[in-house]
């Protein structure tokens, strides 16, 4: 019986109590803010597209635009937009997030949440690869779709870890990317319905249905 | 020290559905059922001993049309379980 292994029966606890612990401090806020700036973000490049004329009048076709001496110029700035999109979006994440781990009282870096960060970060990181990849191959209009998808699926393999309304995302976000991929030419819409609207809309369903209630059942 | 260690976390079953529950807020059956290895008709009866003994609460409802079970450590079923481990430890050769 047990008793006769204490060594492995407290091992076994361990690793079960390890195994099944879900990174549950994660803020519907953070989604909301990252929803905001992106929108924002989105809307900052609209009027520089407008500005600098950057649309192609032919979006299959890249070679143009390649051949045009401003590519790598656009490139850089709508990727700079980007970059402080992202940058802001997860300091804000993490501000929100670490708020509420005060309040959860679950440590922001214990072993749920290295695994749900290693889950999420390996599809990115593949993901952010294969784009600078399409930008030098001349293929902006791939882009969008490609962000979205490998964004939806790292979250996919990360809900596994935290909440369940991120495997709902994940799903609508890899929806939009297939989507967005059939639509070349209408990436910023995409982009900005998948970071922006959906963002904002799990993230308030995240905050409406774990933060607000958790509040007002902590007395319990 | 053998007397502290209590009788209905003998089955290992218990104690895992006990060990999931410590650290988490609801646990759906068939998570409980993942990630302990077990067949559902000795998961459900291990679950319906812990109910009884007032270690879990239950919570019965509907995901869309499927019924959808999930359970959770009641505030006595938690501190039964800590004693439960600190006897296992006092079983432990001290160093």
């Amino acid at each position: 019986m047990t008793q006769n292994q204490p060594h492995e029966e407290l091992a076994r606890i361990r690793g079960l109590m390890d195994r099944s612990t879900r990174f549950l401090s994660l803020s519907g806020l953070s989604g909301v803010i990252a929803g905001v700036l992106g929108l924002g973000g989105a809307a900052v490049a609209r009027w520089y597209m407008d500005q600098n004329a950057v649309v192609s009048s032919n979006p299959m076709t890249y070679d143009a635009q390649v051949l045009a001496d401003t590519y790598w110029t656009h490139v850089t700035v709508l990727a700079g937009i980007a970059c402080a999109v992202l940058v802001l979006a997860v300091a804000g994440a993490f501000w929100f997030t670490l708020r509420r781990s005060r309040r959860t009282g679950q440590s922001l870096w214990d072993a749920s949440a290295r695994r749900l960060a290693i889950n999420l970060a390996l599809p990115l990181a593949a993901g952010g690869v294969f784009c600078l990849a399409l930008l030098w191959h001349g293929l902006p209009g791939l882009v969008a779709p490609a962000t979205l998808l490998f964004y939806g699926l790292a979250l996919l393999n990360a809900s596994k870890y935290t909440l369940d309304e991120i495997r709902w995302l994940g799903l609508s976000e890899v929806l939009l990317g297939l989507v967005a991929s059939f639509w070349i030419g209408a990436g910023l819409f995409f982009w900005a319905l998948g970071f922006g609207v959906l963002h904002i809309f799990y993230g308030s369903l995240m905050y409406l249905r774990h933060e607000r209630s958790a509040t007002s059942t902590t007395e319990a | 020290m053998i007397e502290k260690l209590n009788k209905l976390f003998e089955s290992r079953v218990r104690l895992g559905i006990m060990a999931v529950l410590a650290v988490n807020d609801w646990v759906d059956h068939a998570r409980l059922k993942e990630l302990l290895g077990v067949t559902d008709g000795n998961l459900a009866s291990h679950l319906s001993a812990l109910e009884e003994a007032k270690y879990v609460q239950v919570r019965k409802r509907f995901v869309g049309k499927r019924p959808n079970t999930s359970y959770k450590a009641t505030a006595a079923g938690g501190r039964a379980f800590r004693e439960h481990l600190d006897a296992i430890e006092g079983l432990l050769p001290k160093h």
